[in-house]
């Protein structure tokens, strides 16, 4: 679930009140939003992909809370993790051309 | 009903549901130059299974070797109930798309061989890209936005309305034709992607008089890291799995059966081990949220095994859905279907279609309910708007507001879990449980019908009365096959030697289900018309 909306970083642009799928924020007038529904967070780490300043954290812990600290998730090179992984930058897609799924059905182990 | 207030919009095709389906079906319509409306639940580029997963497609050219291939092995998997006339035609229909995706400068990747991959795409880079192609095609979306009515007018769909999760304030669309894209439901299991999937197109569908077909083949789980929502079996084709005792598990065959079975005697834990380097190189740059729960927590999957689960997937991989004609036709007239809220035997069979198989069913029969929604809009004229359709299905038995609404549909929910959820309920079923279940579940349905959707603390009452609807289809249907065949496995029934048919399904106050004729699923009046 949704742990960490990080107050340091967040610039308030709002983009994961409209992304999440879940309705799990809630935008404030001239504030930050607040996480407000957290359990109905499906855990799809999408916020974090949309998120344009690595703002947010997702524990893949689905049914239960995790105590997370912002500095030790930062130490660890965990916020925007996935972001950079999937080539999201500034809330866009950049890295579909890079996406090496192709390698899982070179075996023929897996037939689509 | 009264009548509706808040936003009140027109159009000529209104699409319930903004995944693949949806989008395709939106992006079709408006292509043949209609006005369209989505509405989403969610919100268009991150909602639904897709959005959340990866997705692999079938890419194959009409007439080619691999085409033929990949129809022969539908048939072998389906058990009877695949119709390689439909097969074909929707691969037909996902080669073309995928070509015009590429077109329209959609980056498929360029495999080692120098060759354009399009055979697996992110489902929210696909999605995105999506709703991007939409907005500029003129297409309205609605974000945020359930539905939960569908409008008619003498018997033909006219309309959707709803409700804004924002602000509690209803919306209406009146259309010329309804395009029900809502995905399956896997009644809140936490597989990924699937917390806006909870059946309410099938329940809009089936309170008009729409049938069912499939609910039976719906014994199907997803392989997760336990206490994860990361369903991606997938990468358990390279597992080596451990049974309670730690022993090495040699069983061979499907890999959820065999982690269905070991889990009721304990649980299992797995350990990729079997991934080459490279292969596991291109996990982690194609698919980043395979990995999120084991870097997250600190674990290797390729060196330390770890606990595995199975998570509920319902109809969202399973079979079960409104039944619809070769055009997404409904039996309603104006009511189209698309994806995994239709049903999906043709394509599957009694087996789930897995990933690619469904998404290439999600984008030809996007295609084609939206293209039909258009013509069908077209043939009514300008005027269809002004219909005075009425809110034709909506769950109000009494209006009254409940002391602790929330929790009472928690636990309605809960209850309803239930009655799904365990291996024991839907991964192996048996005669004597199904008919605990069939009880308990209409005793809950008259519990959950006493909420309304309009009024505050009952947000949820539609999602829950959609999920407690969908599990009395699915019991009813699995009591009406007397026999085991593909994700439909009977403890005490066998497979059997029976010609394939399928089970049909329906009603909303008294449930019913009865056998058909594997070819009797094209019988929807508007198809017939064609």
């Amino acid at each position: 679930m949704i742990e960490l909306l990080s107050p340091t970083r967040c610039i308030a642009c709002n983009l994961c009140v409209k992304a999440c799928p879940d309705h799990v924020f809630e935008a404030v007038e001239n504030d930050i939003p607040v996480i407000a529904r957290k359990e109905d967070c499906q855990t799809c780490f999408l916020c974090e992909l949309y998120c344009p300043v690595d703002a947010l954290y997702v524990s893949p812990l689905r049914d239960r809370d995790e105590i997370v600290s912002e500095e030790e998730l930062a130490a660890r090179g965990l916020l925007g993790s996935f972001r950079q992984r999937m080539g999201w930058d500034r809330s866009r897609p950049k890295g579909t051309h890079k996406d090496t799924s192709y390698r899982m059905f070179e075996d023929d182990k897996v037939k689509p | 009903m009264t009548a509706q207030t808040g936003t009140k919009l027109e159009a000529d095709v209104v699409v319930m549901g903004g995944g693949p389906a949806g989008c395709w079906a939106a992006l079709a319509a408006a292509e043949q130059g209609a006005r369209v409306i989505v509405v989403e639940k969610g919100y268009v580029g991150t909602s639904g299974a897709t959005a959340a997963g990866n997705t692999t497609i079938i890419d194959a050219a009409p007439g080619s070797v691999a085409q033929s291939e990949a129809v022969k092995r539908r048939r072998a998997r389906g058990a009877g109930l695949v119709e390689e006339d439909v097969v074909t035609r929707v691969l037909d229909e996902t080669y073309r798309q995928l070509g015009r995706l590429a077109d329209w400068g959609y980056g498929f990747p360029t495999s080692d061989t120098g060759l354009l991959f399009r055979g697996s795409m992110r489902g929210v880079d696909y999605l995105y890209f999506m709703r991007r192609k939409l907005l500029k095609a003129g297409v309205t979306i609605l974000d945020h936005a359930p539905a939960d009515t569908l409008l008619a007018h003498e018997g033909v769909a006219a309309g959707v309305s709803g409700r804004w999760r924002a602000s509690g304030e209803r919306w209406t669309v009146h259309a010329g034709a309804v395009v029900i894209a809502s995905g399956g439901c896997a009644f809140l299991s936490g597989a990924l992607g699937t917390n806006n999937l909870t059946g309410d197109g099938y329940l809009m569908a089936a309170e008009l008089g729409a049938r069912l077909s499939g609910m039976d083949f719906t014994g199907q789980y997803g392989i997760a890291p336990k206490g994860s929502s990361v369903t991606k079996g997938i990468v358990y084709f390279w597992a080596t799995l451990f049974d309670v005792d730690g022993n090495r598990i040699e069983e061979t065959g499907d890999r959820q059966e065999i982690v269905a079975r070991h889990l009721l005697r304990g649980s299992v834990r797995a350990v990729l081990d079997k991934a080459p380097e490279r292969l596991r190189e291109g996990m982690r740059h194609g698919q980043p949220n395979i990995f999120l729960p084991f870097d997250r927590q600190g674990i290797d999957p390729f060196t330390q095994p770890f606990e595995v689960t199975l998570l509920y997937e319902g109809t969202v991989r399973g079979v079960g859905g409104i039944l619809i004609g070769q055009d997404g036709a409904t039996d309603l007239p104006g009511l189209y279907a698309a994806g995994d809220a239709a049903a999906r035997e043709p394509m599957s069979g009694a087996t789930s279609g897995g990933g690619g198989p469904n998404a290439s069913w999600a984008l030809a029969t996007g295609v084609w309910a939206g293209g039909a929604a258009a013509r069908f809009a077209g043939s009514l004229g300008p005027l269809a708007v002004r219909r005075p359709a009425r809110a034709a299905t909506g769950i109000t038995g009494t209006t009254v507001a409940h002391a602790d609404a929330r929790a009472e549909l928690a636990d309605i929910i809960r209850a309803v879990q239930g009655e799904v959820l365990p291996l024991d309920r839907s991964f192996y079923r048996s005669g004597d449980r199904l008919a605990v279940s069939a009880q308990r579940l209409d005793t809950l349905w008259q519990a959950v019908r006493r909420f309304d959707v309009r009024l505050p603390g009952q947000e949820k009452s539609y999602e829950a009365a959609a999920m407690t609807a969908t599990a009395r289809w699915i019991v009813a249907s699995a009591q009406a096959r007397p026999e085991s065949r593909g994700i439909h496995r009977r403890e005490d029934a066998a497979s059997t030697g029976e010609a394939p048919r399928r089970i049909h399904s329906g009603g909303v106050g008294r449930v019913w289900s009865r056998w058909s004729h594997a070819a009797d699923h094209s019988t929807p009046e508007s198809l017939a018309a064609e």
